[in-house]
């Protein structure tokens, strides 16, 4: 038994414990990523359904086919502001774009409040139409909160003003104190909001302190999260980036007027 | 015989929760919801089963000033398979349990058994022993969740099993049980439970309360 602590004994036992499970990890990583790769597609499109308050409808359906059925996926050039062909939503990957130096826009410190460095050019929007025309348009947001980027939607009515819904899908908060973005309550409060004031600018808010009805500009105001003032204020600025110049606010503009 | 009371002894008469005092912070942090709970059970267990039978199997090999080493680097191993397959089939509890899975490395009835049962028994008792001390710290934890997703929210496994005032039933759920020092109090209590059952759980005091004595009469 001794002879287990020789030097020679000690690295043949590390290397081929480490060899056997590098291989086993790896193996299973590997092996399972395609099944993992379907969950996490699911979980994106269920989370869209949820933005836009249409996750009743997935009761004993499919998601997937909910989604194919009521969703109709665009891609928004931001520079115009307008719907493009450049890519091919079905298959566009916009958090792969973000990263591309050649399909993404670097952002001065002044532009970037959401702190999240590179802009892609080209954005998706998912559109909800119903009998009327548009229901809900669902915008992918993301941005920097304490630990970690938030990724989520954020869904406006037909009036491409009032707030829908708000959700992430994404993030690394910690959990009970900036992971209450989750909190289906909080979530709540976000609904009926309004996204811009009468001139136009994105004035949606995350503020200290309850919001009635007296506060002043409560439409545009949702109480904090308590203990996670830095996540607040995080979602606050990734709410305001992309509803506003460089977000997506040129193109809710021309969509207004019909003209996207 | 011997492996029946590998595989039960856990569960009451010598409890990695109640008596070994092993594994607190997960039993406080899982057990609001039952499915949740039910998930963690089955993970913890495989985990510390598997870990025990292959630490077992190389205990006669590994080195003994790198063991711990060797011990962490095979429950991690583990740990990693468990929730790559917990992401594969079961996305939406994974999300849930989210760190929680990857700290089952450091939860010390893993190591505890590896290191205390494992490393001096052959693989098979090691491997009834993972399983019985995972069997041991479900009971607990099945035991919390249930009394905390009954009792905070009014509902079992999710299905709401008494209507709530805010929805126009009669029961008022206790917030409180829904947080994690609840789960401490219960612990607390079931600990009490048990060795009011076992008394030979109990603990000799460390020291005895000495009687009040009278104060000393001044000196003039």
């Amino acid at each position: 038994m001794a002879s287990n602590d020789s030097i020679k004994k000690t690295l043949t036992v590390t290397i081929m414990l480490c060899i056997v499970c590098s291989v086993v990890v790896s193996t299973a990583a590997v092996y399972l990523r395609p099944v993992q790769e379907v969950n996490k597609s699911l979980d994106f499109k269920r989370n869209i359904l949820a933005a836009a308050g249409l996750l009743e409808q997935t009761a004993g359906r499919k998601v997937e086919d909910v989604f194919n059925e009521r969703v109709t996926t665009r891609a928004v050039d931001f520079s115009t502001g307008t719907f493009t062909d450049q890519v091919d939503p079905a298959k566009y990957e916009q958090r792969a774009a973000a990263k591309d130096p050649s399909r993404s826009t670097d952002l001065s410190a002044d532009e970037d409040i959401a702190k999240i460095g590179r802009r892609e050019e080209v954005g998706l929007v998912y559109m909800i139409e119903g009998d009327n025309g548009l229901e809900t348009i669902v915008l992918p947001v993301r941005g920097y909160g304490l630990w970690s980027t938030l990724y989520g939607f954020l869904a406006l009515d037909s009036d491409l003003n009032t707030v829908k819904g708000l959700g992430f899908y994404e993030h690394g908060e910690t959990p009970g104190l900036g992971g209450e973005v989750d909190n289906p309550n909080w979530k709540a409060i976000w609904e009926g909001k309004k996204a811009y004031d009468e001139d136009g600018d994105a004035e949606l808010t995350v503020v200290k302190g309850a919001v009635g009805p007296d506060t002043r500009d409560a439409e545009h105001k949702v109480d904090g999260l308590s203990g996670a003032t830095l996540t607040s204020r995080g979602v606050a600025n990734l709410v305001q980036f992309w509803l506003g110049e460089d977000g997506y606010k040129p193109f809710l503009t021309n969509l207004k007027k019909g003209e996207a | 015989m011997k492996i029946k009371e590998l595989l039960f002894a856990p569960i009451f008469s010598n409890n990695p929760i109640a008596l070994q005092i092993l594994g607190i912070c997960s039993a406080l942090a899982v057990t609001s919801s039952l499915k949740v709970t039910v998930v963690m059970c089955i993970a913890l267990t495989t985990v510390t089963a598997f870990s025990n039978l292959f630490v077992s199997l190389v205990r006669n090999h590994a080195p003994g000033n790198i063991r711990i080493i060797v011990q962490m680097t095979i429950i991690a191993s583990l740990v990693i398979v468990v929730d790559q397959i917990l992401k594969a089939y079961a996305y939406e509890i994974s999300k849930q349990l989210s760190v929680f899975v990857g700290l089952i490395i450091t939860n010390c009835i893993v190591m505890g058994r590896a290191e205390a049962f494992a490393m001096k028994n052959p693989p098979l008792p090691s491997f009834f022993d993972g399983v019985g001390n995972g069997l041991g710290y479900s009971a607990i934890l099945l035991g919390l969740a249930f009394i905390r997703e009954l009792f905070g929210t009014g509902s079992l496994y999710g299905v709401q099993l008494l209507p709530l005032a805010t929805e126009g039933g009669w029961y008022t759920p206790n917030g409180l049980l829904l947080l994690p020092p609840s789960a401490f109090f219960l612990i607390g209590l079931f600990i009490w439970g048990i060795r009011t059952w076992k008394k030979d759980q109990v603990e000799a005091p460390d020291y005895k309360m000495a009687p009040n004595t009278k104060p000393q009469a001044k000196e003039a």
